[in-house]
Formats: C-alpha cells, sequence, structure tokens
C-alpha cells in the first residue's frame, strides 16, 4: 500500500498529520494556485476568427510559382520528384515551340506528401514552394490529386505571401 | 351536491396553487441549471487557461440550451439485450429524486413548497433512492462497464449517506427540530454570521462539504465515469434524452447539495452581517458561493482510488461524524453556548 494521504497505515496517523489535513493546507495551497490561474490571460484562440502566427517557414499546401514576367520558374529538372520521400510527385517534361524546357504534366498527390519541404530545398529556380496556405481541407480523396494547373492556380493566389515569406527566411540560407 | 362543489372547489384550489409553487420551483432551478452548467464549464476553462464555450450567445451564455436541443434531437439507442422497462425507468428516477427533494427546502422566510416538520426525514428517504436510478441503469444496460460503475457508484453513495446523515443528525441534536426552516431560524442571531453552525460544527462542514462530493458523484470522486477505466460508468449505454435525464439529475443533486450547507451550516436566508435585511438573495448567494467551491475542486483535486475512496468513508468520515454526534448531545444536554437551540420543547 503506497503511502499516500490516506493510503498509509492506520498507525502512522501522526498529530501533524491530522492537524495538516483537518486545517486543510493541501487543497487550500492547491485552491490559492488555482484562483491564480483563473484571473490569468487566456491562452485560446477562437479559431476561424483569430488565428495562430504563422513562421516563414511554415510549410503548407504546395503551390508552382511563375516569374514577374509571368512565365512559369519550373524547369523540368525532376529534382523535386527524385528526392520527395514519400514519392507524392509525378512530372512529365517535353521541349515547348520555343525550345525550352517545360513541364507538360505536374502532379502531387497531397495524401502521399509528408510535408517534409525537401521539393521546396531541392528547387533550384524557387518553382515549388510549400506556402502558408493549411486550410484547404476537401470532401472528397479526388481532390487532393494536384495538377499542375491548380498548383499554378494556387501560386497565383498566394505569390504575395510565398514571396515575402521567402524574403524573410533568405538571410537564414 | 353542494357539499361536492364546495369540496371539490376546495381542494381544486388548493391543488392549482401547489401546483403553481411547485411549477415555480421546479422551472426557475431547471433554468438556474442551465447558467450552472455553462458556469460550471467556464471556471473548469478558467482555471486551465482556457476560454470554455463563448460563441453560442453572448459570451456563450446559451450554450446550454444548444446542448439540451442537441441532447433530445439525437436518436435513442437501447442496447440489445437490455431490460427496456428498466432501462427507462432508471433515468427517470434519478432525475424526479433530484427534483423531488426540492420540496422542503425553505428559500427565504416561509418560502417553502411543503413546510412538514419531518423535512430531513423525508431527504434522507428520497436520496436513499437515488442510489436506485444509478443501479438499475447499470444493470439494465447489458454491459459489463456500466455494470461495474454502477456497483462502485452505489457502494461510493451508501458509504457516503451514511456519514452525511450522522452529520446531519448533529445539527438536528442543537436544533431539536426536524423542520429544515427551525434549522435556519435556531441560527439566527445577534452576531451574524458567527451565529450560525458552521461556527460550532466547525468540523463538520469540511466532512459534509467532501461527503457531499462523495454522495454526488462529483470529481474527485467520480469513480464511477473513471474515463480511463470504466469509460463513463453506469451511463456508458446510454444517449439522447435518458442521458440528458441522468446528467441534470446529477448536476441538480449537486445543487442541492449547495442548498444543504447553506441551510444547515451557513444560516440559509439569514443576512451575515447583522442589521442587513435577511432574504433569498443571500440563499442563492451562499449557494453560489459553493458552487464555485465545488466546481473549483472539480477542476484542482485529482481522483482518488477506490479503496482510498472506502477508507475515507467507513475509516475516517464514518468514526469522526460519529464521535461529532456524541460531543454534540454531550455539548447540548449541558447547555454549551451554541450548541442547544431548540426551537421545539427542550
Amino acid at each position: 500500500m503506497p503511502a499516500g494521504l490516506w493510503g498509509a497505515d492506520l498507525m502512522a496517523v501522526t498529530l501533524d498529520r491530522v492537524i495538516k489535513n483537518f486545517l486543510l493546507k493541501d487543497f487550500l495551497s492547491g485552491f490559492a494556485l488555482g484562483m491564480k490561474y483563473f484571473f490569468k490571460p487566456k491562452y485560446t484562440i477562437n479559431y476561424p476568427h483569430e488565428k495562430g502566427a504563422l513562421s516563414p517557414r511554415f510549410r503548407g499546401e504546395h503551390a508552382l510559382r511563375r516569374y514577374p514576367n509571368g512565365e512559369e520558374r519550373c524547369i523540368a529538372c525532376k529534382l523535386c520528384e527524385a528526392i520527395c520521400p514519400a514519392q507524392a510527385i509525378t512530372i512529365d517534361a517535353e521541349p515547348r515551340e520555343d525550345g525550352s524546357r517545360r513541364t507538360t504534366r505536374y502532379d502531387i498527390d497531397m495524401t502521399k506528401c509528408i510535408y517534409c519541404g525537401f521539393c521546396q530545398e531541392a528547387c533550384p529556380v524557387d518553382a515549388i514552394v510549400e506556402g502558408p496556405n493549411f486550410e484547404y481541407a476537401t470532401e472528397t480523396r479526388e481532390e487532393l490529386f494536384y495538377n499542375k494547373e491548380k498548383l499554378l492556380d494556387n501560386g497565383a493566389r498566394w505569390e504575395a505571401e510565398i514571396a515575402r515569406n521567402i524574403e524573410l527566411d533568405a538571410p537564414y540560407r | 351536491m353542494e357539499f361536492m362543489i364546495d369540496t371539490f372547489g376546495l381542494y381544486f384550489g388548493t391543488f392549482l396553487v401547489i401546483l403553481a409553487q411547485c411549477l415555480l420551483v421546479v422551472v426557475l432551478i431547471l433554468v438556474a441549471l442551465a447558467f450552472l452548467m455553462y458556469g460550471d464549464r467556464k471556471i473548469w476553462a478558467a482555471v486551465q487557461m482556457r476560454k470554455g464555450p463563448n460563441i453560442v450567445g453572448v459570451f456563450g451564455l446559451l450554450q446550454s440550451f444548444a446542448d439540451f436541443i442537441k441532447y433530445i434531437a439525437k436518436e435513442v439507442i437501447v442496447p440489445s439485450g437490455a431490460d427496456k422497462v428498466v432501462f427507462f425507468l432508471a433515468p427517470m428516477i434519478t432525475f424526479i429524486m433530484a427534483v423531488v427533494v426540492w420540496a422542503v427546502i425553505p428559500f427565504n422566510e416561509g418560502w417553502v413548497v411543503s413546510d412538514i416538520n419531518v423535512g430531513i426525514l423525508y431527504i434522507f428517504a428520497i436520496s436513499s433512492f437515488e442510489v436506485y436510478g444509478v443501479i438499475m441503469g447499470g444493470w439494465a444496460s447489458n454491459s459489463k462497464y456500466a455494470f461495474l460503475g454502477a456497483l462502485r457508484s452505489a457502494a461510493q453513495m451508501i458509504s457516503y449517506e451514511v456519514s452525511i446523515g450522522l452529520i446531519i443528525v448533529g445539527v438536528l441534536l442543537s436544533t431539536g427540530s426536524l423542520n429544515l426552516s427551525d434549522v435556519v431560524r435556531a441560527q439566527d442571531g445577534n452576531y451574524g454570521m458567527l451565529s450560525w453552525y458552521w461556527l460550532p460544527h466547525l468540523p463538520m462542514v469540511w466532512l459534509f462539504f467532501v461527503s457531499a462530493l462523495a454522495e454526488t458523484n462529483r470529481p474527485p470522486f467520480d469513480l464511477p465515469e473513471a474515463e480511463s477505466e470504466l469509460v463513463a460508468g453506469y451511463q456508458v449505454e446510454y444517449s439522447s434524452t435518458p442521458f440528458l435525464l441522468y446528467m441534470i439529475g446529477e448536476l441538480m443533486a449537486l445543487v442541492f447539495m449547495t442548498a444543504m450547507m447553506t441551510i444547515l451550516f451557513f444560516g440559509g436566508w439569514l443576512s451575515p452581517i447583522p442589521g442587513l435585511p435577511d432574504g433569498i438573495l443571500w440563499f442563492v448567494g451562499k449557494m453560489a458561493v459553493f458552487f464555485f467551491l465545488f466546481s473549483m475542486v472539480k477542476a484542482l483535486v485529482p481522483r482518488y482510488r477506490y479503496d482510498q475512496l472506502m477508507r475515507l468513508g467507513w475509516k475516517v468520515f464514518l468514526p469522526l461524524s460519529l464521535g461529532w454526534v456524541v460531543i454534540v448531545a454531550a455539548f447540548a444536554q449541558y447547555g454549551v453556548p451554541g450548541y442547544a437551540r431548540w426551537a421545539v420543547g427542550g
């Protein structure tokens, strides 16, 4: 029998303990601590209305970026496809009419992706990035099989935030 | 014929008045419970530095009503092999017994539905019945978790009822009446809150508080509902409205215990400061203070082991309360000030 508050042997009931228990020493100190925390500021964030701060390095939903002149950044080097530990990326490439090398297909299976950020690290032209968006839950599995169109669309939508994050993180790279 | 109309009319009128009184008390308590439930959750959250319910209504005040609608709109699931009659009877018993005890609670001078002279005996009788709701629910569910939870709960409630009974007997010896209004009147004195029974019966206030926690299956004595072992104890197979009845019944029993604390030891509707008027606001205020204490205990104290619970009940509380009855009897007999305030005879 462990010697807890009441778990101890009856013989071990000493005057000290009886006085301590009847003056509610433990309870009162616990109560004081509870009241201290009662008036402390709360940590709760009312999520849909308030959101927590995100680091510039936050790895969220993927996006394919374009240069300011509208040209796709991706040159189909397939480094991201090669490094992807979950093998979530599939790329097909062909030379375009003007002779430049571009992807014809760039798919990410978001259900396979483990959000490690290696694709972003591997990319020599900052084309594939993980943006700050984390609210892209879908109702069907198929909607999470992203294609090139969807990724370029994400890039257009999140370009401002992505560019800012890359700039903020640049001194540490 | 005329006699019959007169008699019938007289009784019918009395019946209507009693019905109105009952409805008033029950409706007010149920509405108060909704907000107490909310308050309980808010207090619990605040100690853990959370915000608690704050979406439904202003500051989340309507959360309990949203929960109420959710509970009654859900499907009632009856486990296969359950004894249907007993299964549905059990939560009703818990709920009804929790409601009927309020009949003898004096909220103010004369504000009592049934001012009977055996008020405390009535409370003993009804609170014994509350165990039936628990054990019937556990048995009728046809589930081993529910049954184990019910056994634990029943053993716990019976154990602590003994010491609660003896604590109340101590107060009775001082008052000399089983009428709860008389218990409060006996505490009326010239010294405000120093005239109340908490001072002469001080050790029993703490014992009553802890026993009330155990009797109502509140943390730290919520062993029948210990999530880690028994999921939800005797309530595990209940859903929807029957579960709601259990929940309201338990909370109402808790609020009843705060009312008993107020009446037995803290002077009911009496004002704590001499000179200020007595009234129901004092009664409600004292109940609110004790409810706050109950909620804080829930947030602060870790759950007891079952053997610790039984040891506390039988080896500590029972001898202490029994000894206190003897001491109070002697004090009252030999006229120690504060102990003999006999309302009737002597």
